[in-house]
């Protein structure tokens, strides 16, 4: 009697009290925000229903793998994949402040463990393997983690002969894991490599940011590229290139509509929209037959098949 | 005439005073300074094999950019015969920043690729100070199918700061060609050898640096990002170099130690500069060694040995 109440004064009680204290996801510390491109005040909740998209202008802001994944699966149910820790701080990094120290802040701040996350569901019923990379967690900088991670979705998708959808987002490397986040363009490029000998579509959705390293890999590397409205794709920054060249570039220049323009890209596409898109893809890229759209329930109910369609006149013997 | 760099000044005042003793000497025949100034020689050539003993990171960065080293261009000359040029992306342009093609290696043919930067104002422009555009990539890429086709192995000479950072190079997909010559350095079924002669620089190096074998120069440099950029983000100024070179490790002998490379070629006393003719002869030779242990390699092997050692790397740290 006397633990299992202790467990329940841990669980009721403490943990909850341990929790809001630390985790600032659970509760937004301001209920409204303002979108950075027309200045509407915005409802949390009703942003968070539209997928983080100004409502008035169609903005796209940042979102998390987390709260993208929850509107992507059917019924917002999907499993975790583990990602093998890589080895911390390889290089013991030290700028003006340490490299772990960072990574504790950034992991404080998210309350994730690193830049990318891998998961397994269903999209419109279609069994799928996802990868996401987390802007916000030390600007999704890819390090041997994020390797790891787009490693392990290949070899996850792989072996349950499902396609991978990657979504990235990236300032690119990460500095602090020197050589070895440069060598994640070539490991990356293998785990492609790996899809594509499997005979498995891999869709990249390229969404804002993604520069530097991650676009000269795997970001370009997919067998379909979407990309969501105005994100900035390149490989070196519109900073770097005007003082290379000491001109004003023109305007839209390394946007998503500008690349779709010079053929780096197949589609640009309105994030409401990218989940229908992505299944109906998926499906006829694996032979299957047009999915039910909209929202899903999860995957564990039985579901109702479709109501047959009236026989048309003529074709009746 | 010497080019010295900043940290061999004292050098340079006594390898300088050796000098004007030889001249005075020339002009005035009375005069015996030979004591003298091989006395200076000597001093020069301890304070040589001291200084190039120990260079710190920025130093080597310095070596590794010195306008008198050799360059891809002088290797190819060197080192290869029948030397056959090709050109041309067949989409858009010839970026001269790459150079390749047919040659032969101690009589075997192999495809040759490498930056080039160009050894005076005239050839740095035109071959665009070695940081290649898209059509760069794709010339190699296509140079490295045929290679793959034909059973040639690929030997690659990697020196360059980085890949252009341009509008046109933007538009016209340099991230797409860097990823796609990455892919093509671990799909060929054939010996791929990269050799970093002077600068490895971020992606522009990786599209032609991902090998079976990886050698680096004892004072040649492969890093994420320059130390100069990598000081203005981190340490949000620009004169920090000398720290972000320590942080980065991006010297050989880390790099061999991190496991990223394969072996170290090592240089004459004093930089590849200093002796061009050794220092390229030795490269020739380190070359003809691995291709000889690569050849008795089958073609799946090759394949699949090197993406293993990529999917492996970076799992021990500096403890590697």
């Amino acid at each position: 009697m006397g633990p299992k109440r202790a467990m329940n004064w841990i669980s009721n009680y403490v943990r909850p009290t341990i929790n809001s204290l630390f985790s600032r996801r659970e509760v937004p510390e301001n209920l409204w925000s303002k979108c950075p491109e027309c200045g509407t005040m915005l409802f949390h909740r009703e942003l968070s229903e539209n997928l983080n998209v100004c409502t008035s202008c169609d903005h796209h802001m940042a979102i998390t793998p987390r709260e993208r994944f929850a509107h992507l699966f059917d019924g917002g149910v999907f499993v975790e994949v583990a990602v093998p820790a890589p080895i911390s701080d390889p290089l013991h990094f030290r700028d003006q402040k340490k490299y772990p120290d960072r990574m504790r802040a950034a992991q404080k701040q998210t309350g994730e463990k690193e830049a990318m996350l891998v998961a397994e569901g269903e999209i419109g019923r279609t069994p799928i393997v996802a990868a996401g990379q987390d802007f916000s967690f030390m600007g999704g900088s890819m390090g041997m983690y994020v390797g790891n991670a787009i490693i392990t979705a290949a070899e996850r998708a792989v072996k349950l002969k499902r396609p991978l959808v990657l979504f990235s987002a990236a300032g690119g490397a990460r500095m602090q894991e020197g050589i070895l986040s440069l060598m994640q363009m070539p490991r990356t490029t293998v785990a492609v490599e790996m899809l594509k000998e499997a005979g498995l579509p891999y869709i990249v959705v390229l969404t804002h940011p993604t520069t530097g390293g991650v676009t000269a890999s795997y970001a370009m590397l997919g067998d379909v590229h979407i990309a969501e409205p105005n994100a900035l794709i390149c490989f070196a920054g519109p900073r770097v290139i005007e003082q290379t060249i000491r001109e004003k570039l023109p305007e839209g220049f390394q946007r998503a509509e500008y690349l779709l323009d010079h053929g780096m890209l197949d589609r640009v596409t309105h994030r409401k929209k990218l989940r229908d898109e992505l299944i109906t893809i998926l499906r006829m890229l694996t032979g299957q037959p047009p999915a039910v759209k909209g929202d899903l329930p999860a995957p564990a109910g039985a579901t109702q098949a479709p109501a047959p369609q009236p026989a048309k006149p003529g074709t009746e013997k | 005439m010497t080019n010295y760099l900043e940290f061999e000044k004292s050098l340079a005042e006594i390898e300088g005073k050796a000098e004007e003793l030889r001249a005075l000497a020339r002009s005035n025949k009375d005069m015996d300074v030979e004591k003298e100034a091989s006395a200076l020689d000597k001093k020069a050539e301890a304070m040589l094999r001291d200084l190039y003993k120990s260079l710190d990171p920025w130093r080597k960065c310095q070596v590794a950019r010195h306008p008198e080293r050799p360059h891809c261009k002088d290797y190819i000359e060197a080192l290869f015969t029948e030397y056959t040029p090709l050109a041309g992306d067949r989409n858009f342009a010839d970026d001269h920043a790459v150079m390749g093609g047919l040659a032969r290696l101690g009589g075997t043919p192999v495809m040759v690729i490498g930056h080039e930067k160009g050894n005076d104002t005239k050839t740095r422009i035109e071959r665009n100070f070695g940081m290649a555009r898209p059509e760069g990539y794709r010339k190699a890429i296509r140079l490295m199918d045929i290679a793959d086709r034909f059973g040639l192995p690929i030997i690659a000479l990697v020196d360059t700061p980085g890949a252009y950072p341009g509008k046109g190079a933007e538009e016209r997909g340099q991230s797409e060609a860097i990823a796609r010559s990455t892919q093509k350095c671990l799909q060929v079924k054939v010996p791929m050898i990269s050799v970093i002669i002077g600068e490895g620089g971020s992606g522009g190096a990786v599209a032609f640096a991902t090998g079976n074998t990886v050698a680096m120069l004892e004072h040649s440099i492969y890093s994420v990002i320059s130390p100069e950029g990598c000081a203005s983000i981190l340490w949000k100024d620009a004169d920090k170099m000398r720290e972000a070179a320590e942080a980065l490790r991006l010297t050989a002998q880390d790099l061999l130690r991190l496991g990223v490379i394969d072996q170290i070629i090592p240089e004459p006393v004093g930089g590849a500069q200093r002796n061009r003719k050794v220092a390229m002869a030795d490269v020739g030779k380190a070359l003809e060694a691995m291709l000889k242990d690569l050849s008795k390699k089958k073609p799946d092997a090759l394949v699949k040995e090197r993406r293993q050692k990529y999917l492996d790397m970076g799992s021990k740290g500096l403890a590697a």
